[in-house]
């Protein structure tokens, strides 16, 4: 069993109180945090195509392919940060990205190729 | 028993590097260090110690291969010189960032340009802020007994910081001197075994290291922490010291003096200057002038109070440089520190600086006693007098 780290409250410690050196003495807390606030990209998964042989499981960087009982099930948002690589990997075009904003039901964002600032007021 | 030996200070360093059995060697050559990683690495390879041997591609990489194998728990050492430590840069602040107690020799080496392969100390003294602790060496005994003292420092909990050990290249490094060395058992019970902290090959309790210190930052934290170790290390460099004494009988502080108690003046130096300056000052005290000298073995920490104390009741102080700040007429490291050590003082030393021996250029005796000269001016004059002086240039 790993240890527990009691970092609660970490914002209020003094520097007596952190660990030696940057050291973070329990493993999985990025697991804590939300890490995909910053995806522009969403995947999306076609199940119909989905054959479950885990090559986006393999490859994602994050952690953030969803598995249960041995079925690929889609995305976990809070650590996905869209870099696509699932969508590039899948041998069967099962996943493809689509614009975040859009996604969430946002005006879109015009990238500056298609003639936008990227600023453009969300609804 | 202690075994006396004649070895070249390099051949010294393996062999404290053999007693110490490191568990990890990255290392890349460079003149002068080169003899220290190819006798080591002889070692290695004739099975007298067990340690993993890296040769790696670069500098930069042998000591990030250093601090990453220090994370994972090792005892890892290697060692470097001028535009090798210039390399280091970079991982220097990280290996002492991230609190790593790895211990590295450093034979002093002017760093280009231009290009020159002699002593000088401007490689260890640019990286006097990188939060290493730094032990100057006189001779190649004190740097095989300051590597294994190394050890023991950089592992105290209070301190767990990285060590430069420093020796004058070729004057130490390449020259042949006698030497005691400890027998092997007594080294290894000194030296004992490290318990690894959070180590990264501990399968159960998997940390994480060197992490981001988040947005929310505890940058600010660390480096307190990292100051405080710092202020420690001066109590365990004296601790390790008096062990070390025990089973050696060499006995080692901040500083060495030499007929200081009653001088008037006093030549402060650190490295293989201080054989030389030794000699003149037996010669200038027959000729009744009262002078003496202070060694520094200990630039980081500064060991500023206790240097004040020392020289509190003298009237010149020669600061002897052998590399210089180009901050613009302030002087070599030592002479700018031990002067602002004495700010807050009533009683200060008249305080000249000498930069010397850049490049490897020779201090002779007759150059020390032009700066003793240069003092004696100083001392008898009210006029405000150059402070820094270049000895033995050619003007």
């Amino acid at each position: 069993m790993a240890k527990q780290w009691d970092f609660s409250r970490i914002r209020e410690w003094g520097w007596r109180e952190h660990p030696v050196g940057p050291v973070i003495p329990e493993p999985g807390t990025a697991d804590r945090y939300e890490t995909g606030g910053w995806r522009s990209l969403r995947p999306i998964l076609s199940p119909e195509k989905c054959v479950h042989c885990f090559t986006c499981f393999i490859y994602c960087p994050d952690s953030a392919i969803v598995v249960s009982a041995e079925k690929m099930k889609g995305f976990n948002l809070r650590h996905c940060k869209g870099c696509g690589i699932c969508a590039r990997e899948c041998p069967k075009d099962a996943i493809h990205m689509v614009n975040e904003a859009e996604a969430r039901g946002l005006e879109k964002c015009l990238l500056p190729e298609e003639g936008g600032t990227g600023r453009e007021q969300t609804s | 028993m202690p075994r006396t030996v004649a070895l070249i200070g390099t051949d010294a360093i393996a062999e404290a590097m053999r007693q110490i059995n490191p568990d990890v060697v990255p290392a890349y050559p460079i003149t002068p260090q080169t003899a220290i990683v190819e006798t080591f690495a002889q070692m290695v390879g004739d099975g007298l110690v067990d340690t993993e041997m890296i040769n790696a591609e670069s500098e930069h990489s042998a000591l990030s291969a250093a601090i990453g194998a220090a994370a994972a728990g090792a005892r890892v050492m290697t060692a470097t010189s001028a535009q090798g430590l210039a390399l280091m840069w970079e991982m220097l602040y990280i290996a002492s960032g991230m609190r790593l107690p790895i211990v590295m020799p450093n034979v002093n080496r002017a760093l280009s340009a231009p290009i020159n392969i002699h002593c000088d100390h401007s490689d260890s003294m640019g990286a006097r802020d990188s939060g290493w602790i730094q032990l100057f060496s006189e001779n190649a005994q004190e740097a095989y007994d300051n590597v294994l003292q190394a050890v023991l420092i950089a592992e105290d909990p209070n301190v767990l910081l990285p060590v430069m050990v420093l020796l004058d290249g070729f004057i130490i490094s390449h020259a042949v001197e006698r030497l005691d060395l400890l027998d092997d058992r007594t080294a290894k019970q000194f030296i004992g075994t490290l318990m690894p902290r959070d180590s990264l090959l501990d399968a159960e309790n998997p940390p994480s290291w060197g992490v981001f210190d988040g947005l929310g930052g505890y940058y600010f934290e660390f480096k307190r922490a990292q100051a405080q170790a710092m202020i420690n290390a001066a109590a365990a460099v004296r601790k390790v010291a008096g062990q070390y004494a025990e089973i050696s009988g060499r006995h080692y502080d901040f500083f060495e003096t030499y007929r200081l108690d009653d001088a008037e003046l006093v030549i402060v130096a650190a490295g293989s200057a201080a054989g030389t300056i030794r000699s003149m000052i037996d010669d200038l005290r027959a000729e009744g002038l009262r002078i003496g000298m202070l060694k520094l073995r200990m630039f980081r920490p500064f060991p500023e109070r206790d240097l004040v104390k020392a020289l509190s009741h003298v009237k010149n102080v020669a600061v002897f440089d052998r590399s210089d700040t180009f901050a613009g007429e302030m002087g070599g490291p030592l002479f700018v520190e031990l002067r602002a050590a004495f700010y807050e003082e009533e009683k200060r030393p008249q305080m000249l600086n000498f930069i010397y021996g850049l490049g490897g250029r020779d201090l002779s005796r007759n150059l020390i006693r032009q700066a003793v000269d240069s003092c004696k001016l100083a001392a008898g004059s009210n006029e405000r007098q150059k402070r820094i002086i270049y000895l033995g240039i050619r003007d």
